[in-house]
């Protein structure tokens, strides 16, 4: 019972912190709104006995959320600690599609006839997922890996607005070279 | 010692637990006074912290204009609350808290909040310097803790567990200290490191006027300052179970090996401030990247084969 | 803790992250939307997985998921970056080349 009720607030949490982060007036709380809700997710699911997903979720969530909010500030041109901040548009139909997705859904999952429980958990969850995962469902990683690495690339090649010419030179062979922010690799 | 199986306590001991952590903190703090009374040639440093808490206990709270309060002693009382969390998964000879099998994940989900913590404490204050601390923070946040991380994965590795009871099992007469060395070293970095402690203090320099910290005073100053000491004690806790073989040791029981094999560490850790030039911020990335990140990967390949090799 | 609460909840969150998407002007307001969402998507393949069929191998779906997050954050603030520098501006409304 004290479990059921435990589950209920953090996910109260979750959404109520969700939902602060499209009324709080300023950019750090929004993020930091944000990081809460997933935090509080992550509990939800050490609730659902995937210690591993839930813990790693927060780690993730956490380090994500403390750089968000450096874009955050970076990129808003104005300070939003010091003036409310109102950037929406078409808010009624936003929140008209967000509560019709809302009710939609919820008819759905209290309408259908949910199957029962199928199979029982391994006795290590954990050690189970990294069986898993170098194992039967292996195919997973091998694809998750390129995708990531043609992110980063991706990524910074998007980001990225000095060439290597800027870098190193017309005929590239300034060293060191030439950058506006210098690393301590002394290249 | 190593082959009884952890017996989890009653959620009651963990005020003793606190109290251990508090007596740690309070060690700490004293040793670090020690060192400061000898470098400027003066007696008793071993009550300068107690001097210290008094005086910021009567002083009077200043706040700066529109500060984020909220934000701003959340960050400041967190790191407290995150020094405490991360003790509840260190075993204490047979006994522990939280008996959780993924307890280093845990401890490292609990140093990335720190990053978040030290920021909004900068944030907070709505004052140029403290920011500047905050954004200082960051920018050695991505550098150290990527290399911490393959850190704390090489014992997990050897050990083929996440729990850290198990871990400590694992190292039956020979420390994961020992031979892997490397990780050790970075995972002691690390610890440093979220303590914004010694090389890794730019974030409180002087040089930005106190930097994520300019604006704290009175009781929030102490509970940071407080916070700090916790996380470098914690981290000391942690490496024990990690690296040096939990309570294994001869004559002693368990239990106060582990505080001793503490204390140790957090001495160490505690006298390196002055010793160790300051990592700067803007450079310290590239040094993190391109020697400490592919040291931990090494170090992981190394711990992988002989780990494969052993069967 | 059943799994109707679950999801309940798990639609709740989507539908504020849904809201945020749409009704946000700024690139990384809008990103906070979709990340709401994913979150809901974690929150309902817990639930699933736990509720219906904890089966060993099940658990990789949250970590397609969590990969998914760590793409969509990668992307998006790439794409910040690059509209703050080309139109220096980081809003949706100045971004409107492709819309029909």
């Amino acid at each position: 019972m004290s479990m059921a009720v435990g589950f209920g607030l953090l996910g109260l949490l979750a959404v109520l912190s969700g939902a602060a982060v499209f009324w709080v007036n300023s950019m750090a709380r929004a993020t930091y709104a944000l990081a809460l809700s997933f935090v509080a997710v992550g509990l939800q699911v050490l609730f659902l006995q995937q210690n591993y997903v839930g813990v790693v979720t927060i780690l993730m969530m956490v380090m994500e959320m403390a750089i968000m909010a450096v874009y955050m500030v970076m990129f808003m041109g104005m300070n939003p600690a010091l003036m409310p901040m109102s950037m929406v548009h078409s808010n009624k139909a936003a929140l008209g599609i967000a509560v019709a997705t809302f009710l939609a859904l919820a008819a759905g999952v209290l309408l259908i006839d949910w199957p029962t429980r199928r199979g029982t958990p391994a006795p290590d969850v954990t050690a189970a997922l990294g069986d898993a995962l170098m194992g039967s469902k292996m195919l997973v990683m091998v694809v998750t890996s390129p995708v990531m690495v043609a992110t980063i690339v991706a990524g910074i090649s998007l980001a990225q607005h000095r060439t290597r010419y800027d870098r190193f030179g017309d005929d590239l062979t300034q060293r060191p070279s030439h950058d506006t922010q210098p690393g301590g690799g002394g290249r | 010692m190593p082959d009884e199986a952890l017996r989890t306590l009653a959620p009651a001991w963990s005020a003793v637990a606190l109290l251990i952590l508090g007596a740690l903190t309070v060690a700490a703090s004293m040793l670090d006074g020690v060192l400061a009374a000898r470098s400027h040639g003066a007696p008793n440093g071993a009550v300068r912290p107690f001097g210290e808490a008094a005086r910021l206990m009567r002083q009077r709270r200043r706040t700066t204009v529109e500060a984020d309060t909220l934000l701003w002693r959340t960050g400041g009382a967190g790191l407290l609350v995150v020094a405490a969390l991360m003790v509840t998964v260190v075993p204490l000879g047979r006994w522990t808290l939280f008996d959780l099998d993924v307890g280093v994940v845990w401890f490292n989900a609990l140093d990335v909040v720190v990053w978040a913590l030290v920021w909004l404490t900068g944030w907070g204050a709505n004052s140029a310097h403290s920011l500047v601390g905050g954004y200082r923070f960051l920018a050695h946040g991505l550098g150290y803790e990527l290399p911490l991380m393959f850190a704390l994965v090489c014992p997990a590795i050897a050990a083929t567990s996440l729990n850290v009871g198990r871990v400590a099992a694992a190292q039956d007469g020979l420390w994961f200290a020992v031979w892997m060395p490397v990780a050790f070293v970075l995972f002691l970095l690390g610890v440093v490191a979220f303590s914004v402690w010694g090389p890794f203090s730019p974030a409180i320099g002087s040089d930005i006027a106190g930097g994520a910290r300019a604006e704290l005073s009175g009781v929030d100053r102490l509970v940071f300052e407080a916070g700090r000491y916790a996380l470098l004690a914690a981290g000391a806790a942690f490496a024990v179970p990690m690296f040096l073989g939990g309570g294994a040791g001869p004559l002693l029981p368990g239990w106060l090996w582990t505080l001793v094999k503490t204390l140790v560490v957090l001495g160490l850790l505690v006298w390196l401030r002055r010793r160790v030039p300051a990592a700067r911020p803007d450079t310290f990335m590239e040094v993190g990247w391109l020697v400490l990140l592919p040291a931990a990967l090494l170090q992981t390949l190394v711990v992988a084969v002989v780990v494969v090799g052993r069967g | 803790m059943t799994l109707e609460l679950t999801l309940i909840l798990a639609a709740a969150i989507f539908a504020v992250g849904l809201y945020g998407a749409i009704s946000q002007q700024v690139v990384v307001m809008v990103m906070m939307g979709l990340e709401l969402m994913i979150n809901a998507l974690i929150l309902a393949a817990a639930g699933f997985w736990w509720f219906l069929a904890p089966n060993p191998t099940g658990q990789v779906l949250l970590m397609v998921i969590l990969a998914v997050m760590t793409l969509e954050m990668a992307m998006g603030f790439a794409v910040a970056t690059l509209l703050h520098r080309v139109r220096n501006s980081d809003m949706t409304d100045m971004a409107t080349d492709l819309s029909g």
